[in-house]
Order: C-alpha cells, then sequence, then structure tokens
C-alpha cells in the first residue's frame, strides 16, 4: 500500500511470564506516516510498541521470537547493537520523565552520549530542537533552569526535544497525552501531524478521536493479534472484521 | 460513639507520651553531657594532646581523639562509599530478571547490617594479624569500613528503588548505555548519597567496639597509617573510667565534642542535600 516499510515485524510472539502477549504478529509499518495502535487495556499494544524499540529486553522473564526488522535490519540479531537502535527511535512516554538536569541539559543530553561535544554544535542543536518541539520561545531565557521547574506540558515537549536531539527516524508514543491538559495535548498532536514529514511516527492510544485527528493509519490489537490494518478512515469508519465494528462503535456513535 | 471517642483518646494519649518520653530522653541526654561537660570544656581541649599527670591526662586535650576520630570516621566513609555505590548501581541495575540472586544479596547485607560491632572488631583484628600489622589507623580504618558498607548499601539501595524506572528508562531509550543510565541515576540520588553518608559516619565515629583491638590507642596524632590511632569513644571510655574527677569530667567534655561533631556532620549533610536537590525530579 506504500513503498518500503520503515518498520517490519514477522512472525512476532511476546511471552511474558508464561503468558502469550502477543501471538504471531505480522505488520509493515509504512514511512513517514502517522500509525496508530489502538485497542482495549491490555491487549497488548504498548507491547508491540516496545517491541520495536528493543525495551522489552529487561522485562523479567521475556521471551520473544520471530523478527523486527528496522530499515531491513533485524533488531533481534544478537549481533545488533542495542544502543543503535534505540538512536534511531525516540520514544514520548505516558508521562513525561525529564533528566535531573537544566533544560538545556536534557536536550544535550543524548547528542553528548553520542559524541557531540563541541558548545557551538551543541547550542544550535539544542535551540533547533526546541522549535522544532514548540518550546524554544517559552524556555529560551531559562535554558539553564531546572527541567522539572516547567509544566507537565512543557515537560513533556521538552522530552519530545530531547528525543529529536539524537537525530532519530521513528517517534514512538506510549499513550503520550494521557496525562496532559487539552491545551496541551492539542499541541503535541500538532506536533505529531508536522513532524511526519519527517520522521515515521508510531502511536499507542486508547483515544479513537485522537487516533482519527492524528494518523494515516490505524492497528487494531486485540487479545494479543492483529485484528485490522488499514488506512484511519477504512479502519474508524468502515471495519471489516466484525470486532473491530464492535470495539470502534463502543466509542464513535 | 462514647466508645470511638474514648478510644480515640486513649490511643492519642498514648502516642504523646511516647513522644514526650523521646523528646525527654534526648534532652535529658544532651543536658547531662553539657552540665557536666561544659566546665571542663575549653580551647586547649580542642586544640592540644593530652598532658598532665595522671593517665590520659589532666591537662592538655583531646586532639589526638579528634583526629584519629575524624580520620577513622572519614576514611571509612569514602572508602565504603567506593565499594558501596558500585554494589548498589550493581544490584539495582544490572540484575534485572535476576530476582532470586539480587534477594540474596540484599538478605546478605541485611545480616551484615545486624551485626554487632565487636565482631568485625574482631574479625578486623584476624585480618591484621594475618598481614603481621599491628594495631594502626588502617587497621582501624579497615574494620569500620567493613561496619558501614552494609549501612551505606542499604541505605543506597532504598534509594535507588525510590527512583522510578522510567527515569532510567528515559535515558536507555536516547541510546545510552546501563552505565550512562547509572550516572543520570546517581544524579538523581545524590541528596540520598549524603543522607547515607551521614549515616555511615554518625555510626562510624560513634562505634567504640570496631576500633578498640584494630586502631588501638595514642596520645600522639598519628602521622602516618601505620600509627596506632586514638578515637574519642575509647578516649571517653577511658576517661570516665577514671577514678579523677577531673578526668572524668573531661570525659564528659569530650562526649560533648563528638555530639558536636556529629550535629555539625548532620547539618552539614543538610544543606548538601538541599543545595543538590535542585534538578530533582
Amino acid at each position: 500500500m506504500t513503498k518500503t516499510p520503515h518498520i517490519s515485524v514477522q512472525h512476532l510472539n511476546v511471552h511474558i511470564a508464561n503468558q502469550h502477549i502477543l501471538n504471531d504478529i505480522n505488520i509493515n509499518i509504512p514511512d513517514k506516516k502517522v500509525t496508530s495502535i489502538i485497542g482495549p487495556s491490555g491487549c497488548g499494544k504498548t507491547t508491540l510498541l516496545k517491541s520495536f524499540n528493543r525495551l522489552l529486553d529487561d522485562t523479567p522473564g521475556v521471551k520473544i521470537t520471530g523478527k523486527v526488522l528496522v530499515d531491513n535490519e533485524d533488531i533481534y540479531d544478537p549481533a545488533a547493537e542495542v544502543t543503535h537502535i534505540r538512536k534511531k527511535m525516540g520514544l514520548l512516554s505516558q508521562r513525561p520523565y525529564p533528566l535531573p538536569m537544566s533544560i538545556y541539559d536534557n536536550v544535550a543530553y543524548g547528542p553528548r552520549i553520542h559524541g557531540t561535544r563541541k558548545k557551538n554544535e551543541l547550542d544550535e542543536l539544542v535551540e533547533q530542537q526546541l522549535k522544532a518541539a514548540g518550546l524554544w520561545n517559552e524556555v529560551k531565557d531559562r535554558l539553564n533552569t531546572s527541567a522539572t521547574r516547567l509544566s507537565i506540558g512543557q515537560q513533556q515537549r521538552l522530552c519530545l526535544a530531547r528525543g529529536l536531539a539524537v537525530g532519530p527516524e521513528i517517534i514512538l508514543g506510549d499513550e503520550s497525552t494521557s496525562a496532559l491538559d487539552p491545551v496541551s495535548t492539542a499541541i503535541i498532536e500538532d506536533l505529531f501531524i508536522n513532524l511526519k514529514e519527517k520522521y515515521t511516527i508510531v502511536l499507542v492510544t486508547h483515544i479513537l478521536r485522537q487516533a482519527r485527528r492524528v494518523s494515516d493509519y490505524i492497528i487494531f490489537v486485540y487479545m494479543g493479534k492483529i485484528i485490522e490494518f488499514g488506512p484511519t478512515e477504512e479502519v474508524l469508519l468502515n471495519p471489516k472484521e466484525e470486532l473491530t465494528k464492535e470495539y470502534v462503535k463502543g466509542f464513535i456513535s | 460513639m462514647k466508645r470511638r471517642k474514648s478510644e480515640e483518646l486513649f490511643f492519642r494519649s498514648l502516642m504523646v507520651l511516647a513522644t514526650i518520653i523521646v523528646a525527654g530522653s534526648f534532652f535529658l541526654i544532651a543536658g547531662t553531657i553539657v552540665y557536666k561537660g561544659l566546665p571542663y570544656m575549653n580551647l586547649d581541649m580542642l586544640t592540644k594532646t593530652p598532658g598532665g599527670g595522671f593517665y590520659i591526662g589532666k591537662e592538655g586535650g583531646v586532639l589526638n581523639a579528634i583526629v584519629g576520630s575524624i580520620y577513622v570516621a572519614g576514611g571509612a566513609t569514602i572508602l565504603g562509599l567506593l565499594i558501596s555505590v558500585p554494589v548498589a548501581i550493581f544490584i539495582n541495575m544490572y540484575m534485572n530478571g535476576k530476582r532470586f540472586l539480587s534477594n540474596v544479596l540484599r538478605m546478605a547485607y541485611d545480616v551484615l547490617f545486624g551485626i554487632p560491632s565487636i565482631v568485625y572488631g574482631a574479625f578486623g583484628f584476624l585480618i591484621m594479624v594475618y598481614f603481621g600489622l599491628r594495631a594502626s589507623l588502617l587497621g582501624g580504618i579497615i574494620a569500620v569500613t567493613l561496619l558501614v558498607i552494609p549501612i551505606l548499601v542499604r541505605t543506597l539501595d532504598e534509594v535507588i528503588r525510590t527512583v522510578p524506572a522510567e527515569l532510567g528508562d528515559a535515558a536507555l531509550f536516547l541510546g545510552a548505555t546501563r552505565w550512562e543510565m547509572a550516572k543520570v541515576i546517581l544524579r538523581q540520588i545524590r541528596p540520598g548519597i549524603f543522607t547515607a553518608i551521614l549515616l555511615s559516619f554518625g555510626r562510624a565515629i560513634g562505634d567504640v567496639a570496631s576500633v578498640l583491638f584494630t586502631a588501638g590507642f595514642s596520645d600522639n596524632i598519628p602521622t602516618s597509617l601505620h600509627e596506632p590511632a586514638a578515637t574519642l569513644p575509647l578516649a571517653i571510655f577511658f576517661q570516665l573510667g577514671s577514678a579523677v574527677d577531673e578526668v572524668q569530667g573531661r570525659g564528659y567534655a569530650s562526649a560533648l565534642i563528638l555530639t558536636i561533631i556529629v550535629l555539625v556532620i548532620t547539618v552539614l549533610a543538610q544543606v548538601l542535600t538541599k543545595k543538590f536537590s535542585k534538578h530533582k525530579i
């Protein structure tokens, strides 16, 4: 349906503590689009998102089989380097967790650990990414104050800027607006829509209206299986599967 | 209704009583030390080593013990930190998924925590005998280090466990290695590290049993690690054991000095904790 997929999941199975969380997942995430993963609580949508970034590695009792190809490289290949994979993806979690440092250092953290040391390069990068996250005007006069002084909505945008500063190709959002007020939510949603020009974006959301507003494609997950995948309008307005219909109807009348 | 009210009154009185007992005993102890020690307190106590006729002196001061105690407690705390911080990080950040092993380690440290300090002293003494060392500053530092490591590890472990897992994850998502993540966590727990230092130093400077065989006692300020060193608790023990009133009084003055040192360290730790909480989430 599109050109080359950015993330290609093949026969992915995830067991956690003998529970089958994800069951034979096969999906191609389109390049430079917003794809939303929807589904009821506990269906495995967050686990699916985390599997794209090797974030499940540290979960106790986890067993993962199958392949996840990012740019045609299997990230579960034992030879793959995990820091390299994660550099390609930024993750925006449910609640913002700024690092215990200043605003400036938060954004500069990623570039620094990946080897950028020059002050003027970092200055430029920090400004550029804070602008991309729509935060620059609010914080440009207090870059050296603690990141924890920001409001929670600002913190979430700071976390976005921090993720972008690493130079990722993919942005993963795990219910990134669930802790935010409506105004901040709208700002983040707009950012996602603008950012898809440059990035492939995958979001987990339980708000169907949000999925409809921001995404181009929708994946419906139920009980660890992908039930339906397609363009947003098709899945939400004309679902093919009975389960999708029931789920969508429960929320959108 | 009446029963509930009297129950409330009863337990409330119990709590007030308990609080009074705790606060009262604190003031009683502090008061005794000040009352008995202050008359013997003078500048010489702080600036001179013992002198005069009687055993451990009725003139001069306890500078040898002050310096010895600070050397022992400070050295043990620094040495203890160098060992405990890596252990706490390792248990919490590198042993994920090996819950059994990390729990066994935690239990081991709990047991070590409960071991009386005389056992550490005896153990330290055995090590010294093995290496052919005499009672010395080094021996004292080693024995006290063994004593404070469980305190440091357990405190740091508790503090690290209060850090939300997501904070470490946030660093990992940016492509940080485990060690780089650990550094972020260490920044977050910096205030907690000061609490750990405070607890460790307080225990180290007040302990007498662990230094009894290992550090020895001397009227002189140690000039090298291999010389025996006096410590304040031991000095107090000797002074209070004296039959001479004057020397006994000086024992209380020494206790006052020890209490003030601990007080200063406590205040210092709190100031530093506040200073380093700036960026804490």
